[in-house]
């Protein structure tokens, strides 16, 4: 991303100014930065947090586990509903995998237990589906969107547990989503639905200015990142 | 792919900024005034994303709440030293009048007050979190809305406070503000409330105001669970309440 090209030229800078070779046009005095050894996992314009900050729009949910519920829906409006008994019959696997949160913090090597949703789609007949987009719902009303492709192939999670205990409330339990390869805001915290749906069409966040697919890798953080 | 734009979208810019003042708050937190050309204003509530460069190109990118009421060309922010963080050293520590940055913004749609918005605001505010509740404040008293605000602001100290003389005079003179202010670990000795964590009397209910209010929570992760979970005992409903967690912006 380069500084907006109306604003060149008005540089001041004055004693070492990258700017003059058109990389950097700006500098900020007495500016270093603490240039952590640079993990090739953390994606740009991002830096590793320890701790696990939580972010949400409103207050928590609290959802018990037996009230569960996640209704799949099909294009067509066929509606399979799974409660917790449903999900605890299918795999549940353990994985480890580094998290990206827009809020530019990225915590790494962060253990879950999850069900994929490739298995999840199986159980309510829905792994064969003209869908092309999912989008997600989550209690409290919160919706996100993506490529249906993006939860498939063991890329996508239905999430249970967190470093070694069932999820908190505050981190989306009884049951988030999980899909570690786009921006956290993608992974729903207290999933209660999945809408496949043919078009896409934008959820929460991405009608209020972020970006609509989000990938950390490429800094789609904001609409037209 | 279908996709709802018609066409890309243009990303959002990058303006050049220069600091015009800078103070303490606290001993720990630093207002910076941002003189920034071309900057179209924000919403009360809005953040932005700070880019510091070092003269080697090093950049350091935070997101922090705009304080001030919307503007054209001029931002205020109030920045919290996070010890173990990057840019917030620099601007609480070193930014003084002249020196250059960019902004890039306004970015949140959800925690945002218009005095458009009718309903009586309530605004719940742990530390630093008052930041984006004083930018409605302000509005507030800029625009000269009636819509009648009460802001509850617990700070750990009264050497914790921001805005300490601007929030009594605008108390004292502005219809329809009022703000308590608390202290969770000691106050001062006239205070009628002993200094504590915030308990539900320290809230109003939602049948306070003639229509319920439309509520901002901001502040550490563990004061905004508290408040939210006093909010909703004492009748407010969960869709009116808005909140706003310290994501780290070290």
């Amino acid at each position: 991303m380069a500084a907006a090209g109306g604003l060149r030229g008005h540089s001041v800078c004055s004693v070492t100014c990258p700017g003059d070779n058109g990389a950097v046009d700006i500098v900020t005095r007495g500016f270093v930065g603490r240039r952590q050894g640079r993990d090739p996992r953390i994606p740009p314009g991002q830096y590793l947090e320890r701790d696990f900050p939580v972010l949400s729009a409103g207050p928590t949910p609290r959802v018990r586990q037996e009230d569960w519920r996640l209704d799949v829906s099909t294009p067509d409006g066929e509606v399979t509903t799974l409660g917790w008994s449903d999900l605890m019959a299918l795999p549940v696997q353990d994985l480890t995998t580094d998290i990206h949160c827009v809020t530019k913090w990225s915590k790494l090597d962060t253990t879950w237990r999850a069900v994929s949703v490739d298995a999840v789609l199986e159980a309510v007949g829905a792994a064969e589906t003209d869908a092309a987009f999912v989008l997600v719902h989550a209690e409290g009303g919160y919706t996100t969107n993506l490529p249906l492709a993006d939860l498939r192939d063991g890329r996508g999670w239905v999430a249970v547990g967190y470093d070694g205990a069932p999820l908190t409330p505050e981190h989306g339990g009884p049951v988030r989503l999980l899909v570690p390869h786009l921006y956290l805001w993608k992974s729903a915290k207290w999933l209660s639905g999945l809408e496949l749906r043919r078009e896409d069409h934008p959820g929460f966040w991405e009608q209020l200015g972020y970006h609509a697919y989000g990938d950390p890798w490429r800094e789609q953080r904001y609409v037209g990142d | 792919m279908t996709t709802v734009w018609s066409s890309p979208p243009e990303p959002m810019p990058w303006f050049r900024a220069a600091v015009e003042d800078a103070w303490l708050e606290t001993r720990t937190a630093r207002t910076v005034v941002l003189d920034v050309p071309g900057w179209p204003g924000h919403d009360a509530g809005q953040h932005v994303d700070v880019r510091l460069t070092a003269d080697d190109g090093y950049t350091a990118t935070r997101t922090y709440s705009v304080a001030s009421a919307p503007e054209a060309g001029r931002l205020v922010l109030t920045v919290q030293l996070v010890g173990e963080g990057e840019v917030s050293p620099w601007l609480v520590g070193e930014a003084r009048a002249g020196d250059e940055l960019e902004v890039r913004g306004p970015i949140g749609g959800w925690f945002r007050w218009t005095e458009s918005m009718p309903e009586p605001v309530l605004l719940v505010a742990g530390g630093s979190g008052v930041v984006p509740l004083m930018a409605m404040v302000r509005q507030k008293v800029r625009s000269g809305a009636a819509t009648p605000f009460h802001l509850v602001y617990s700070a750990r100290t009264p050497d914790h406070v921001f805005y300490t003389n601007e929030l009594f005079a605008l108390a004292r003179t502005t219809p329809g503000l009022r703000v308590d202010r608390l202290f969770s670990r000691a106050g001062l000795p006239d205070d009628e409330r002993a200094p504590g964590r915030l308990r539900p009397e320290d809230l109003p209910a939602a049948d306070a105001t003639p229509v319920p209010p439309r509520v901002y929570v901001c502040g550490p992760s563990g004061f905004v669970e508290a408040a939210a979970g006093i909010l909703l005992a004492k009748g407010h409903d969960s869709g009116a309440i808005r909140t706003e967690r310290f994501g780290p912006s070290s």
